[in-house]
């Protein structure tokens, strides 16, 4: 390979700048799909459905954003920054998407950025601090089987977009789950620390599972799938009340705030700048 | 024995013909390859090298890491957390090459944190802003693809060829900040003073990333004569400045240097000489984030320990129930 040949690529002028990254000349992540609201599909439900989807996996990313450079391994470093990635992703397509069956044409960043705590939807286990490595595969376990098992029924939504975004979404979270089941068995059958903190994590999460059934009952699925990897790791998953309450009717734990306070400061900061 | 490198008297115990088959493959730029007989010299340069790159990808993804929870989009928010997982990536690249010459990942990490090895200097400056996101593309990743794309010959194979992989992305990344910096000088006055206030804090540091001057670089002879390293400090520092120089014009920025101007007699810009005593006191730990750089590290490594132990100990597990599995 010639050396000098990068750096005259590196050099050049480039007419279309915005070009010049791929992935940064586009400002639209639906742009090219037909977003017409199909008729028959109730376009406020589904501007709702899309928001809430959408908070989980922004505010869950977010969370996961935590973890770069703290992770216990680099290669945990990869994995987790890829699973935020995915997560932000999909926020992205469903923001967009509630956006046009909403009819206020608002794009990503309105949802994402100016929008206060009490109008975000997303559960209340994903908006909760970071803790332990520990819980962050507790957390990650719970909210990638629920929204795995969801999105499968998703794929058969009545609306063709939030279908795609679906049937993408679940290559993402079947690889998110595997992940999170995996450390979920190292972690509870390596040594008596892991297991000491991952059952107090299966303990800080079960008090908020009741929070994730809304439209599709997977419930029982959900369930099941969770008895699987726990007795795998040789632990078992705690019967908790649930609590009262719900991040999808807009109440939420007082994390959640000071979580948005970070994520947003610097866009509003500079109203009418562009990025 | 002759010897074609200049630097290094061979071996007294080099196993005869070992030295000349070394020396020919550096002379005809050829590959050394990890299972070749390679002097121990060129074997301790070529450890600290990698591992100091690798650190530096490492360290490196704190001061742009700090801005991912606070990125003022999504699209920007996706492009940095994509950035600085590239940068993991990088470091996990380059420690795997190291240990293709007999180190150990868990031993050079333990190093670093031990302040036994040094990293990129650069990565112990601050970012103040989220235009620093931008300029750390531009400057810091355009600084290093300077220094590594002739790397990309080194005559170390797997040194080579991780950093082809590696510059192919950091090239990548220096145009993301570049199209920031583009984003933001379009935008209102106060993105456009974030951007030439980050300029005029990274200039500076971003022309030291090439290490210091020529006559005062103690191992830049030896590693040119073994082919580690193609071209010398000041001449890809140069090369530095006459390739961004034209893009700071285009993008509307000033650089922090009243001497700079083009020279038509050598054809290449002439520059005022950066503060070396500044770069002694930051390799020497003085820089303002040396410390929290450091503590950072320090502490994901050992509040990582509890879950690499869990790991560990359930692989040999699993390796007992296998084998007793076998056994019955």
């Amino acid at each position: 390979m010639s050396d000098d040949h990068v750096y005259l690529t590196l050099a050049e002028g480039h007419e279309d700048d915005t070009r010049w990254a791929y992935g940064t000349g586009f400002e639209d992540p639906l742009h090219g799909v037909d977003t017409t609201v199909p008729e028959g599909v109730d376009a406020e439900a589904l501007a709702a459905e899309c928001v809430a989807l959408a908070d989980d996996a922004l505010v869950s990313a977010q969370r996961l954003a935590e973890w770069v450079t703290r992770a216990p391994e680099l290669e945990e470093e990869v994995a987790l920054a890829n699973i935020g990635l995915d997560l932000l992703g999909q926020a992205r397509l469903l923001y967009s998407r509630a956006g046009q069956a909403d009819g206020t044409g608002r794009d990503e960043d309105a949802y994402a950025y100016f929008r206060d705590a009490e109008d975000f939807r997303n559960v209340r286990l994903a908006e909760l601090p970071g803790g332990d490595f520990a819980f962050a595969v507790v957390r990650l376990l719970v909210l990638s089987s629920w929204r795995l098992a969801h999105f499968r029924r998703l794929e058969a939504h009545p609306d063709p977009v939030l279908a795609a975004v679906a049937a993408k979404g679940v290559k993402e979270l079947t690889y998110h789950r595997q992940y999170a089941a995996e450390w979920c068995v190292r972690l509870g059958d390596g040594t008596d620390e892991s297991h000491r903190r991952m059952r107090a994590a299966l303990d800080e999460a079960a008090p908020y599972l009741g929070e994730l059934h809304t439209a599709y009952d997977v419930r029982d699925e959900v369930a099941e799938d969770l008895r699987q990897v726990t007795e795998a790791a040789g632990l078992t998953l705690p019967v908790h009340r649930p609590l009262p309450g719900s991040g999808r009717a807009g109440e939420h734990t007082e994390h959640l705030a000071p979580l948005l306070t970070e994520l947003q400061g610097v866009a509003r900061a500079h109203p009418g700048a562009t990025w | 024995m002759t010897t074609t490198h200049a630097a290094e008297a061979p071996p007294p115990d080099a196993p005869d013909g070992l030295q000349e088959h070394f020396d020919a493959t550096i002379a005809r730029d050829q590959r050394v390859e990890p299972r070749d007989w390679m002097p121990d010299g060129y074997r301790r340069t070529l450890v600290r090298q990698i591992a100091q790159h690798a650190h530096s990808e490492i360290i490196g993804m704190q001061p742009e890491g700090e801005w991912i929870t606070r990125a003022p989009s999504l699209r920007r928010k996706a492009i940095l957390f994509a950035k600085v997982q590239d940068e993991a990536g990088h470091g996990l690249y380059l420690y795997s090459a190291a240990e293709t010459l007999g180190a150990d990942r868990e031993d050079l990490t333990r190093r670093l944190i031990e302040g036994r090895q040094k990293y990129s200097s650069i990565f112990n400056y601050p970012t103040l802003s989220f235009a620093d996101v931008g300029v750390i593309g531009w400057f810091v990743d355009g600084a290093a693809i300077c220094n590594q794309v002739p790397l990309c010959r080194s005559s170390y194979g797997p040194y080579a060829r991780a950093m082809v992989r590696i510059c192919k992305e950091e090239s990548f990344h220096q145009r993301q900040g570049y199209e920031l910096l583009m984003t933001m000088m379009r935008g209102t006055d106060a993105q456009r003073e974030m951007v030439q206030d980050a300029v005029n804090r990274w200039w500076w540091p971003s022309l030291m990333m090439f290490g210091p001057p020529d006559d005062a670089s103690p191992n830049s002879a030896r590693s040119m004569a073994w082919k580690i390293k193609r071209h010398s400090n000041d001449e890809l520092r140069r090369r530095f400045v006459d390739m961004t120089v034209p893009q700071a014009e285009k993008l509307g920025v000033t650089l922090p240097d009243p001497e700079l101007r083009w020279n038509e007699e050598s054809g290449h810009h002439d520059f005022g000489t950066p503060d070396w005593d500044e770069l002694m006191r930051v390799i020497k730990g003085d820089g303002p984030c040396n410390d929290r750089r450091m503590e950072r590290r320090r502490t994901a490594h050992e509040e990582g320990a509890w879950v690499r132990e869990a790991a560990t100990a359930h692989a040999a597990k699993q390796a007992a129930r296998t084998e007793k599995g076998a056994a019955a």
